[in-house]
């Protein structure tokens, strides 16, 4: 009786730490950059206008068996924001928009992810920019895992959200209006398994 | 009017470039204060940086020739107290590193991408140092406080040339208007000389 309790103990706690294993801890690849985080914004309402931020950080745990345990936390330096055109970037940057000097850091740490299957998700969140702090959901769709050719593992996916302008409190969203109310996110994140 | 200068007159090209330049530089704070405060939909929101960047060149021109012409040229003394010269002496070398750290700063902005600047669309100046991050910011932040600075010593220097004209009676402001005066010590002096 005895034996065989203690084999189910084993057999339990065996288990539990092959739970603990199963949550995967990944590093998001900013020193190769494999990681790039995008937005897009209608110009005058006739064109895409197209910027990334260059610099950012960030890990997510990821559980394949129990999806709801994963986790994301994503820090962004915001002065960090590159549309290709220096005099727009300083623009970009000043209290009329992103203030940087004043809020220089957004962040995202992660509340639930819900799986849809498929490998597609929702990422719910508080997402912080500006000093404003907002819930924002993001979809999510895992690209591809595994095996790097340097003795590595990597998992990476995509995903996509619309954030809105006069939500960050930038005063020039009053002025620019309804045409570049919608800001269109798309980020490619690679994580490097620690 | 001579063009060159002699030791008791200013000449053509001297009196030219100073009033050339101080209408173009008092004119470029003013536009520049102006055109960052404008809305993105304002008919003067491209036209006026355009028109700062070309007057800017301009004055770097101006300011080329008249460095060149203050060096191959005699100038008149200048008149006051020992301290007043002295003073004098000092404002205008800061006037001249003043205005040239302008100009220097003004173009690391708008190139700092790899952008030229085109003056009246006539030619373009091209882009040649993208030496740091954030370099448009950095250089901005330069060009802010040293265009203050300057406009500051325009003031104390137009205060000081009405205060000779007016409480001294000296030459100091009519000789730079190119005026002949009736100031009998300088005037007669002239004289002798033409």
């Amino acid at each position: 009786m005895t034996k065989k309790i203690l084999l189910a103990l084993t057999f339990l706690f065996g288990l539990a730490s092959f739970n603990v294993q199963a949550a995967e801890h990944y590093t998001i690849d900013t020193k190769g950059m494999h990681a790039f985080v995008t937005f897009k914004v209608k110009h005058l309402g006739y064109s895409w206008l197209q910027g990334r931020f260059n610099h950012f950080s960030g890990e997510f745990d990821f559980d394949e068996a129990h999806p709801a345990n994963n986790k994301v936390k994503f820090e962004l330096d915001v002065n960090s924001l590159d549309s290709n055109h220096a005099e727009r970037d300083k623009h970009l940057r000043s209290e009329r928009f992103f203030d940087a000097k004043k809020f220089p850091k957004a962040t995202f740490v992660s509340s639930q992810w819900v799986d849809n299957g498929h490998g597609k998700a929702t990422l719910k969140g508080k997402f912080t920019l500006r000093g404003v702090t907002k819930n924002i959901s993001i979809d999510v769709s895992q690209i591809g895992a595994g095996k790097d050719p340097w003795g590595g593992f990597r998992r990476g996916f995509e995903g996509t959200t619309t954030l809105h302008l006069s939500d960050y409190n930038m005063k020039e969203a009053n002025i620019l209006g309804p045409v570049a109310e919608d800001v269109q996110i798309w980020l490619s994140i690679e994580g490097v398994r620690k | 009017m001579q063009l060159r200068n002699s030791l008791h007159r200013y000449g053509l090209l001297a009196i030219l470039l100073h009033w050339g330049m101080a209408i173009l530089i008092i004119t470029q704070f003013f536009l520049g204060e102006y055109m960052v405060d404008l809305d993105y939909y304002d008919p003067w929101y491209k036209a006026a940086p355009d028109l700062h960047r070309s007057f800017g060149v301009i004055v770097a021109i101006l300011l080329i020739l008249r460095l060149f012409w203050r060096l191959s040229n005699v100038h008149p003394a200048i008149i006051g107290k020992p301290w007043e010269q002295q003073a004098a002496r000092w404002v205008h070398r800061l006037f001249y590193v003043l205005i040239i750290a302008i100009v220097i700063s003004g173009y690391l902005i708008t190139t700092a991408d790899g952008q030229g600047i085109s003056v009246f669309n006539w030619f373009e100046i091209p882009a040649s140092f993208q030496g740091f991050e954030n370099q448009e910011d950095i250089a901005g932040e330069f060009h802010e406080w040293f265009t203050h600075i300057l406009i500051l010593l325009v003031g104390l220097h137009a205060l000081a040339a009405l205060k000779h004209h007016f409480f001294n009676h000296d030459t100091t402001l009519s000789r730079m208007l190119g005026l002949k005066t009736n100031q009998t010590t300088t005037y007669n002096h002239n004289n002798s000389q033409e």
